[in-house]
């Protein structure tokens, strides 16, 4: 069944790029507006051989990994204080609620200006993208252990430890793993927004200077390398999703951003 | 201490909640009653006549505001050990094997040793759920999750099983089943039982004694002797005597709405 499915995806991503590349050779269209699939394949492969690629696509990955890890660590580390102690959650829950409603890209440039046109501004766009559904989900999924669950535990004579490692902690997973995969999305996200704004290398600063040049099979080429570091990252969330929330067989959680 | 008076001894309880407006709500009104040790107690009475008050505060999840409650001579400080609770959800842990969770209260207190082990297996061998010891929650079904529930109040041998509305969520077919269960394991393991239920056939058919309580405030209202020999089997529901019973008892539901 699974590799029916997976080849008609495939069948179906075949007949499309068939039909695109049909069209841009009958109908004649430049490719200025709009390149044909070979072509990109053509700049993707001489990409690579050329070797221009690495430079900058080590840069964007440095980006998005140390600006992912240290986001979501900070994330974890302040939703489970505001989450575990009431008195930071009054205080400081009305303030997250108000920033959630700022678009965090808007300060990409603030930060280019403090932390200048190397790595260090793409890595702090980067975690303060992905801290925010991290912080969130946190809260949320301490805050969704069941009621009952929680006078079973007591009833058994749990302390306050017990009930917060063998429940309150294994309960948040579930919302944690839909923060991280929002947050993921988000940090390639913020890389290349930080590149764009001002930068020396990464792929958003390689589909700038293309764009520059009218490189329109070459942005592509590089789009399809954003592509492929999103979906591995994904990639990697689900399955350790799968593998440390077993239980949980809902495909979606829900999603708190 | 050693008395004649009864295993649970409760006297003269009230308990008041204040909500959020200050206000106050009396949930029990000068709840007395005496319950002997190895009896079967269902507790009946429409919603919002405080039975899960009084089952909380037998679980120690609440305290009484005034009056005196006792398990074995010992006023209620807390959970106990000798008390094991059975709620409306199985409320497994997700995240743990079946026996696992039988074993959580000794996981929480003690610590899990071979003995707790053993007695972990002879209870889901009790409740006829041994080949599932290492399944996980999702895999079994809501009736098969109750009886890990039953498994895992009984894991350290309580004196008194106290249950909330245990069997509520499950199907009627289902529910008989483990109402004859219920009685045959609890026949085995020689416990004082306090049943709550809002189901008046399923209170005479387990019980020793049927307290009728009645809500705002919530009170007891009166106690049936159920006089029908044990063992009981399902046909008993089908006896002249048991739906004298139950007609008594749903009498008296008649007569307090009738003061509303």
């Amino acid at each position: 069944m699974r590799h029916k499915n997976f080849f008609q995806s495939a069948l179906f991503l075949f007949v499309i790029l068939a039909a695109w590349e049909l069209t841009i050779r009958g109908l004649g269209i430049s490719p200025y507006v709009l390149p044909a699939p070979s072509a990109v394949a053509v700049r993707f492969v001489d990409l690579i051989s050329t070797g221009l690629i690495w430079p900058h696509l080590s840069a964007t990955l440095t980006s998005v990994l140390v600006g992912l890890f240290s986001g979501v660590v900070a994330g974890l580390i302040c939703g489970s204080v505001i989450a575990l102690i009431p008195a930071v959650e009054r205080l400081v829950y009305p303030y997250i609620v108000a920033i959630q409603t700022v678009p965090k890209v808007a300060v990409a440039p603030l930060f280019v200006l403090w932390f200048g046109y190397g790595l260090a501004s793409k890595i702090v766009i980067t975690a303060l993208l992905c801290f925010f559904p991290i912080l969130v989900n946190v809260i949320a999924g301490f805050k969704s252990v069941d009621k009952d669950q929680f006078d079973m535990m007591t009833a058994f004579g749990a302390n306050r430890l017990q009930i917060l490692r063998r429940l309150r902690v294994p309960a948040a997973l579930v919302m944690i793993f839909a923060g991280l995969e929002i947050a993921t999305v988000l940090a390639v996200i913020g890389a290349v927004v930080g590149e764009f704004v001002g930068a020396q290398a990464g792929l958003g600063y390689l589909i700038t200077s293309m764009n520059f040049n009218m490189d329109v099979a070459g942005m592509f080429a590089v789009l399809l390398f954003l592509a492929i570091i999103g979906l591995s990252l994904h990639t990697i969330v689900r399955l350790a999703r799968k593998r440390f929330i077993f239980w949980n067989r809902s495909e979606t959680a829900a999603i708190a951003s | 201490m050693v008395s004649q008076s009864a295993f649970i001894e409760i006297s003269k309880l009230d308990k008041i909640f204040r909500t959020k407006s200050r206000e106050e709500v009396r949930a029990l009104s000068n709840v007395s009653l005496d319950i002997q040790r190895g009896e079967f107690i269902s507790v009946v009475g429409p919603s919002g006549c405080g039975k899960t008050t009084l089952m909380r505060i037998l679980a120690g999840l609440e305290f009484s505001s005034n009056g005196e409650i006792n398990i074995a001579g010992r006023p209620i400080g807390g959970p106990r050990s000798d008390v094991g609770v059975v709620f409306q959800q199985p409320t497994l842990l997700a995240w743990y094997t079946i026996l696992q969770n039988v074993m959580l209260p000794a996981m929480l207190n003690d610590g899990v040793n071979g003995a707790v082990r053993d007695r972990a297996m002879q209870l889901l061998r009790l409740v006829g759920l041994e080949d599932f010891e290492s399944k996980y929650p999702f895999e079994l079904s809501g009736g098969m999750q109750q009886r890990v529930a039953i498994c895992r109040a009984l894991l350290r041998n309580p004196d008194v099983l106290l249950m909330d509305e245990p069997f509520g969520a499950l199907d009627a077919m289902t529910r008989e089943t483990m109402n004859i269960e219920l009685m045959k394991w609890c026949a085995d393991e020689d416990k004082t039982v306090v049943f709550i239920t809002h189901s008046i056939p399923e209170a005479v058919l387990l019980g020793d004694r049927v307290i009728v309580m009645s809500p705002r405030p919530g009170r007891v209202s009166s106690l049936v002797d159920v006089d029908i020999p044990r063992p009981r089997a399902l046909s008993v529901m089908g006896s002249p005597k048991f739906g004298e019973l139950c007609n008594e008892i749903r009498a008296q539901f008649g007569s307090e709405t009738l003061h509303l």
